[in-house]
């Protein structure tokens, strides 16, 4: 009878609020991928610290480039754009009071599963062993590319959905300043439908008529443009949800008020307009881009620093508000009278510091003579663990704690075990991070099955080391971590109505009511067309010169 | 309140100053780099065709020339290997390199220099370094290319 009621209770939860119903699917669909791919994870940390237990998968795992394709692809690809599709639907719709179009919104969840479940096949079948990247000429599958586009494709249904909700919202109330929280996700919504563009022409256009036979090969340099095109903004596409939350939520949680509305609209438009004409600084040891092409966007982004340095100046100002209205004195005093009890603001506090190195050695590799050093060795995933598997994945860990509960109205399980996790995943991360960035100087190069050698990298025996101790941390995080969620999401208590917890939209000590930068950011219409001259500025001329020039490469299959 | 909120908005203003006086610095100096030691900076010699790369032209046939007082050295990375598979020069005197690929993507890294290429078919990259000290430096690949990836290493030695 109590389990009936209870059930009924929550039917009716999502009768009225249905958008709770698609944004708890899109949100577990991508912990799940999470998970997955998370396990794939200690395998790595322990190859890099010379251990290597891929003989004992092999009745699962072919070799250790499939464990990593899985990794790199459930993790970086589909786990991010999922938190994305999640978050970014659910919060315009709450900041705005209105809902999002439900036929559209399952769209994109049933488009994000098939495509999803149509890349698996291949991909744990060893038939697209070519890691998240997919340079060409290695050739997967094409139902490897045919899913990949699919559910690439679902994240423009949700970016449809949301602008259509954002223009409705905009008809009724007009000339009206779009609420924060809505304005940060329409930004991030638009910048994602330009800075996509890049992967759908390769995939669409190149690699699934070759991947079918239809064409006979295709052009690497081209190709590998086209993704850079997407690939670096694609970063942004992973971190703006995380500033979503560190701007217009996290202040309330800590218990004070974002320091400045209009910093944050200025923020993203920024990440708006510089996110996608940065792309060949992956490309740097490319040598089919001209130099003073790479050096334009190395000047570009050198511009794309500056929001997340602005960023970093407003999260701190508004946390030192909260802390100081928590009772905290003197200059340092703030920081411990925050509430470093609630695992979900431990969660971004801690990946926000995680956050500092991780940007400054993003601009090492943004430093287009420095790259040399550090391209390609493992240094970069160094640096990206910082950046997606801590900032990125640990705002999404910290959501969950709250937005759980919210979704489905059950309790959070396992508190201290949710803040154990947090702090083993910072812990962890922080020393992979690290010892892979001074792998990296050292010349050990990323992508590389190194335990599987004798003593071709000796020199950098004491990292390995921290590699290995890393690995098991991160697996007992993980394993605390999923125990909080799963035990969370599938038991049957209920919390009574008035103790489900709301979305913790942040006030602002200075907000956009006449203020001149809240009114100019305003004009989402013009800055995308600003944004779309920059990205012809710096692509134009090289896209031009590579499209008129293709040479195509046969498709290899070598794993 | 107030005081307060005027004076974070002046440490903003400092701030945002501070960081594009930086990042301004960054720029003159990754400038003055490229100036100084561009030479590593892979560029584009050619366009070729991947297919015939083992059997026409300079990379059907792997060699170090010296001719002028420079070495030219033409080198094909190969799925798991480069060729010549060992290239000796002498110290002081520069080094141009000639590299592409006969199959999938690569990377021609020189372990303690600053040369790190993408090889790319269809491309031939080109970059140009003196070496100063004398050793054998290896050449490994940092870019995934099959399952043979992690033994591609290749050999420079450079003598007195």
């Amino acid at each position: 009878m109590v389990v009936q009621s209870i059930t009924s209770t929550a039917r009716e939860a999502y009768r009225n609020e249905p958008e709770k119903k698609v944004t708890l699917y899109l949100l577990v669909l991508g912990f799940i991928a999470l998970l997955l791919g998370t396990l794939f994870g200690p395998l790595q940390a322990f190859n890099y610290g010379g251990i290597d237990l891929y003989p004992f998968l092999k009745p699962l795992l072919k070799s250790y480039y499939q464990g990593l394709t899985l990794h790199g692809v459930l993790n970086a690809i589909v786990f991010t754009q999922l938190f994305a599709q999640a978050l970014l639907l659910y919060l315009p719709a709450k900041a705005l009071g209105l809902r999002p179009n439900m036929t559209l919104s399952w769209l994109s969840w049933w488009m994000a599963f098939i495509g999803l479940g149509t890349a698996a096949i291949p991909l744990f079948g060893n038939q697209a062993t070519v890691l998240y990247t997919f340079y060409p000429p290695l050739q997967g599958h094409w139902a490897f590319y045919v899913g990949a586009a699919v559910f690439v494709l679902s994240s423009w249904v949700t970016a449809f959905t949301v602008l259509g909700m954002w223009l409705r919202w905009k008809r009724a109330n007009p000339g009206k300043v779009t609420p924060l929280v809505a304005y940060m996700s329409v930004v991030t919504w638009m910048m994602w439908l330009l800075a996509s563009l890049g992967l759908v022409v390769e995939v669409a256009v190149f690699l699934i008529p070759w991947s079918l036979g239809l064409i006979k090969g295709v052009d690497p340099q081209l190709t590998r443009t086209l993704f850079w095109f997407t690939g670096h903004p694609i970063v942004y596409f992973w971190l703006m949800p995380a500033y979503v939350i560190a701007y217009g939520l996290m202040p309330k949680q800590a218990g004070g008020k974002l320091f400045s509305d209009p910093l944050a609209r200025l923020a993203f438009l920024m990440l708006l307009l510089f996110s996608t004409p940065v792309g060949f600084h992956h490309q740097f040891a490319d040598p089919g881009v001209e130099t003073n092409w790479k050096f334009v966007h190395t000047v570009l982004t050198m511009m794309v620093a500056v929001p997340s340095l602005l960023t970093a100046f407003t999260l701190a100002a508004s946390l030192e508000n909260a802390g100081r209205a928590r009772g905290g004195k003197g200059l340092l005093g703030w920081i411990t009278k925050l509430p470093w009890d609630n695992p979900s603001v431990t969660a971004m506090l801690l990946g926000l510091i995680s956050f500092i190195p991780g940007g400054a050695g993003g601009l090492v590799n943004a430093s287009f003579s420095l790259n040399q050093v550090v391209h390609n060795t493992a240094w970069i995933p160094g640096h990206f663990h910082l950046q997606v598997a801590t900032m990125v994945t640990m705002a999404a860990m910290g959501a969950s704690f709250w937005l759980l509960p919210h979704l489905t109205g059950k309790p959070l399980l396992g508190r201290s075990y949710a803040l154990a996790s947090v702090w083993l995943w910072f812990i962890g991360m922080n020393l992979m991070a690290f010892a892979l960035h001074w792998m990296g100087l050292l010349g050990v190069p990323r992508r590389t099955p190194i335990a599987q050698l004798r003593g071709e990298y000796d020199g950098a025996l004491p990292f390995m080391a921290l590699n290995a101790v890393s690995g098991v941390i991160l697996l007992v995080a993980a394993i605390f971590f999923f125990y909080v969620f799963f035990a969370t999401l599938l038991q049957s208590k209920l919390l009574p109505a008035s103790q489900v917890p709301e979305v913790p939209f942040a006030g602002a000590v200075s907000g956009p009511e006449h203020n001149r930068v809240a009114e100019t950011t305003e004009r989402l219409g013009l800055w995308f067309v600003v944004a779309i001259v920059l990205v012809v500025i710096a692509y134009g001329v090289p896209l031009v010169e590579m499209f008129s020039n293709i040479n195509p490469v046969p498709g290899q299959k070598l794993w | 309140m107030e005081k307060n909120h005027r004076a974070i908005e002046t440490f903003e203003r400092l701030w945002l100053l501070f960081v594009l006086g930086m990042l301004v610095f960054f720029l003159v100096v990754i400038t003055g780099m490229l100036r100084t030691h561009g030479g590593t900076v892979p560029e584009r010699a050619e366009r070729i065709d991947a297919t015939k790369v083992r059997t026409e032209g300079n990379f059907a046939n792997p060699r170090v020339v010296f001719e002028g007082g420079r070495y030219i050295a033409y080198v094909q990375a190969f799925a798991y290997g480069y060729l010549p598979a060992e290239i000796t020069v002498k110290k002081g005197l520069p080094v141009t390199f000639y590299v592409t690929s006969p199959d999938v993507q690569h990377g021609f890294y020189v372990e303690n220099t600053n040369i790190n290429i993408q090889v790319i078919p269809g491309q031939v990259a080109q970059v140009t370094y003196t070496f100063k000290r004398p050793g054998v430096y290896r050449i490994i690949c940092n870019e995934y290319c099959g399952l043979g990836h992690q033994n591609m290493f290749g050999k420079i030695r450079v003598e007195d």
